[in-house]
């Protein structure tokens, strides 16, 4: 479902404009207090705005100049936040099956529903437990599946991974990426793999408005806005996977962490690692078990305090000292070296 | 015993506070002492006690039910929305908390009695409230209702409202909300607000002799009971007592299980 929508909210001085196009997931990205969760509150009717207009798949959700308000319960807008805030007095099944039964289904076509949700998300076993039982991730799925069990219009998803375990986190990714598929959403955080790896288009916020937005691989490659910038230049080798790591089309091997294990050799897939985690050599280096890549200077960028080096496939942004130490300039051949511990491998 | 030092309270507090307890304790302690125990069961299953007794009790189920139904709404506006003159409400709602019950009877009086207020709407009615049962309910129930709004407000606000935010995203309409999940999550608050109200119903003492009299079997509960005992038979008001006494104790024991669960 398509969403239009124009806010101002004068108290938190948030004045955006903002589309997610149908079947498409939009990420939210920007540093804390730029206004994202306000914008989620406003199209999930828990904050009035005090002007501006919003329609989801050509009805009005709000209307500031005709007075028109649709409450939460009639949008179809579903909201997951970075707490579950699964009902304690219900079990996960039950949790799950609130939206059904909410919207008039007997309790067991309800259950029903709940119980195809749940398994969606792998968390069928989980049905009979109550929220104290579950941990944060398994809580989280759980409200993630009760949160498509409402069958919402548009999804909104407020830090979904923020309050989890880190090491839970990149399957939670595996299963929002799954349920995301086709359907509209806008998913706010400030992890840039989560806008890489889950949606189509990235809107970046600062201090209350939209400084930029586009497709995501635009925005990250070539971003405007400073936070744009700060998170952009990550690295991104495609390829196949190939026992620990992706093989790509250049026949690199990028070693690095699977977020799931049992994936099979030869699935499209990408590596993920940070400019900050590579290593800048003139000698090729020894050592603890890492990627190593050839690479000849590009380019020389200055960033702050950071000086990040583009070669032709690979950034590393090291400190000035550094690259007067090295004598980098352009032309200059240098090994870059990443731990496989700082690469994240997902399928594509 | 009390460790003074790892609380980091000065040693002398003890004192004071071990003279207020005992203020509490010894009358109790006074009191069991008098029990003639040897006609104790005779004295509180006479007639007249047992009328009194169960009057009490039915009135004070009576009163509680009607806070249930007038302090849940109460609550729930006090604690979920915000409007002018909210804070002038909810003081006139502890008003009945402060007041000499004897206040409230003469007031009740004036409001239900044959030339009160609403005395003549009644009349029409054919209904004579003053100086009957109908008015011990009444008269508890004004007395009791802060205890309930009181008591469930708190809960409300400390439960907050970010589960019934969830639960409007998943498109529950109010009424659902309330009845699924904010009623199920205050629960123990709740149960604690009517227990509370239930113990005041019973006490309740000069709003009753003032706005209902002391007809026996009809208005005199047991609180009244005791104290028309007092000068003709001592040892059956002491028995009574205890009676109310240990029903007190038990209604502390239920408040605290309540809100242990809660916790």
């Amino acid at each position: 479902m398509t969403l239009r929508l124009t806010a101002t909210v004068a108290e938190r001085d948030v004045d955006v404009s903002l589309d997610v196009e149908d079947g498409r997931t939009v990420a939210l990205l920007g540093p804390n207090g730029s206004g994202k969760s306000t914008v989620l509150s406003v199209v999930a009717g828990i904050l009035r705005p005090d002007a501006g207009r919003a329609t989801l798949a050509g009805t009005t959700l709000f209307d500031v100049a005709a007075g028109t308000w649709v409450p939460p319960h009639e949008r179809g807008t579903g909201l997951l936040a970075q707490d579950p805030l699964l009902f304690p007095h219900l079990d996960a099944l039950d949790n799950v099956a609130f939206g059904p039964r909410s919207a008039g289904a007997r309790r067991g076509a309800a259950r029903e529903t709940a119980r195809t949700w749940l398994g969606r998300v792998d968390a069928a076993e989980l049905a009979g437990r109550r929220p104290s039982e579950l941990s944060g991730g398994q809580a989280q799925r759980v409200a993630i599946a009760r949160a498509l069990a409402a069958d919402p219009r548009l999804l909104l998803l407020d830090e979904p991974m923020a309050a989890l375990d880190i090491t839970v986190v990149p399957a939670m990714r595996q299963v929002l990426r799954t349920v995301l598929r086709g359907r509209s959403a806008v998913i706010v955080t400030h992890d840039v793999l989560d806008a890489l790896l889950l949606a189509d288009h990235v809107v970046v916020m600062e201090a209350g408005r939209v400084v930029e937005q586009g497709p995501t691989k635009d925005v990250l490659a070539r971003p405007r806005s400073t936070f744009g910038a700060g998170i952009a230049g990550l690295n991104l080798a495609r390829g196949t996977t190939d026992g620990g790591g992706v093989r790509t089309a250049g026949g690199l091997l990028v070693a690095g962490i699977h977020d799931d294990e049992t994936v099979p050799d030869g699935v499209a897939a990408v590596a993920v690692f940070s400019p900050g985690a590579v290593g800048v050599h003139r000698e090729r280096p020894g050592g603890s078990p890492r990627n190593v890549f050839a690479a000849t200077v590009r380019e020389l960028e200055p960033r702050g305090s950071q000086v990040r080096i583009r070669t032709d496939e690979v950034a590393a942004d090291v400190t000035a000292p550094v690259v007067a130490e090295l004598d980098l300039a352009p032309g200059t051949e240098v090994f870059l070296a990443v731990k496989a511990s700082e690469v994240a491998i997902y399928r594509a | 015993m009390v460790s003074a030092r790892a609380s980091g309270l000065p040693r002398w507090v003890l004192v004071p506070a071990a003279a207020g307890a005992l203020f509490i304790v010894l009358p109790l302690v006074a009191l069991a002492s008098r029990v003639q125990w040897g006609s104790f069961w005779s004295l509180i299953t006479s007639d007249s006690s047992r009328e009194a007794l169960l009057l009490s009790l039915r009135t004070s189920a009576a009163a509680t039910v009607l806070c249930v139904l007038l302090g849940v709404p109460m609550a729930l506006v006090l604690a979920r929305t915000s409007f002018r003159g909210q804070g002038l409400l909810r003081s006139l709602v502890l008003l009945p908390l402060v007041l000499p019950p004897v206040v409230g009877g003469i007031a009740l009086l004036y409001t239900f009695g044959r030339k009160g207020l609403l005395g003549e709407t009644i009349d029409v009615l054919g209904l004579q409230i003053a100086f009957s049962t109908t008015a011990v309910v009444i008269a508890q129930t004004f007395v009791s209702l802060p205890f309930l709004v009181v008591s469930l407000e708190g809960t409300l606000r400390t439960a907050g409202q970010r589960y019934e935010t969830v639960a409007a995203t998943l498109g529950a309409r109010p009424t659902t909300v309330l009845r699924r999940v904010t009623l199920p999550l205050v629960l123990p608050g709740l149960a604690a607000g009517a227990v509370l109200s239930f113990a005041r119903a019973l006490g309740e003492f000069g709003a009753t002799i003032t706005f209902a009299g002391s007809l026996e079997g009809v208005t005199r509960t047991l609180p009244l009971e005791i104290y028309l005992q007092r000068e003709s038979n001592p040892d059956a008001a002491v028995a009574l007592s205890l009676v109310l006494v240990v029903v007190a104790v038990l209604v502390i024991g239920l408040v605290r299980g309540t809100r242990g669960v809660s916790a």
